[in-house]
């Protein structure tokens, strides 16, 4: 149901977009300016990549349903305050476990050792805390 | 056309390892994450074995010299460690043990459409966003 959903989102923001740029002088679909394979080539390595995982995590949903499970006893209202902190941490510290732990580290990089001992340090201790809080994630 | 192909690869591939071994799970990071809990040490064994193969294949595709669809390799320059580096780094680690996801495969996550990683991922492209605003000379 909630496939269909965002479906008809997704149709809902396309048409916006095309009433949108329709506005001034309609251009041919056939001229490519509204094709969603030029605006992927022209997006740059980014937004492929991000793509390319997107495209991942719908196969794993088919494939492999329970890599996807949420089985934490976390609310939404932590998972939200965990959604900003990773966000702006992440940004802030120019990396996260991939960035500095996979890429970095063997590259013998001291920056992305220094930040991979802090994330670590903070997570352990926050997760330590928290399970004792409430009781343990699974 | 073929940069962007295997852009898009990289991150397929990407998003199945994630999946596969585990790490879009929130249980599987926090039981590593929360040492005194029943301990699941296989964060670290993913971590280990992919940073263990980036280690090998780095060092063989540096050696060419030109990467095959660009013109120059694009790495990280900087090698500099001041206040934000650990302040976010710090940060980061909170959110990470508070929801045991990060980034990477919160974006996996997020095409289940469950709701819990929904509102993670809006939150976390809420936070970048706030990083934008609070710092808009380093955006982008």
């Amino acid at each position: 149901m909630s496939l269909v959903l965002v479906l008809f989102a997704l149709l809902m923001l396309a048409t916006a977009v095309a009433l949108w740029r329709g506005r001034r002088e309609p251009s041919s679909l056939r001229e490519g300016r509204l094709s969603v394979l030029r605006i992927l080539l022209e997006a740059g390595w980014r937004a492929q990549f991000l793509v390319g995982m997107l495209l991942g995590g719908v196969v794993l949903a088919f494939a492999m349903p329970s890599a996807l499970a949420f089985e934490v006893d976390r609310s939404l209202v932590v998972m939200a305050a965990a959604g900003l902190l990773v966000g702006f941490g992440t940004r802030l510290g120019s990396g996260c476990t991939s960035g500095h732990g996979v890429c970095d580290l063997p590259r013998l990089s001291p920056r992305s050792l220094v930040a991979t001992l802090t994330f670590m340090a903070t997570g352990v201790l926050t997760a330590v805390i928290v399970g004792r809080l409430l009781g343990g994630a699974a | 056309m073929k940069s962007a192909f295997f852009a898009g690869l990289s991150g397929f591939l990407f998003a199945l390892g994630l999946g596969i071994s585990g790490m879009t799970r929130p249980d599987v990071v926090l039981g590593f994450l929360d040492v005194l809990g029943a301990w699941d040490p296989s964060l670290l064994f993913v971590m280990a074995g992919a940073a263990g193969v980036y280690f090998v294949l780095y060092r063989l595709v540096l050696g060419r010299g030109r990467p095959l669809l660009a013109g120059a390799f694009q790495l990280p320059t900087r090698r500099d460690i001041d206040e934000r580096l650990i302040a976010g780094s710090a940060l980061f680690g909170v959110g990470w043990g508070l929801g045991g996801i990060c980034p990477g495969p919160g974006i996996v996550a997020a095409t289940s459409l469950a709701l819990p990683f929904l509102v993670f991922f809006g939150a976390m492209v809420a936070g970048m966003l706030l990083f934008c605003l609070l710092f808009p000379k380093d955006a982008g």
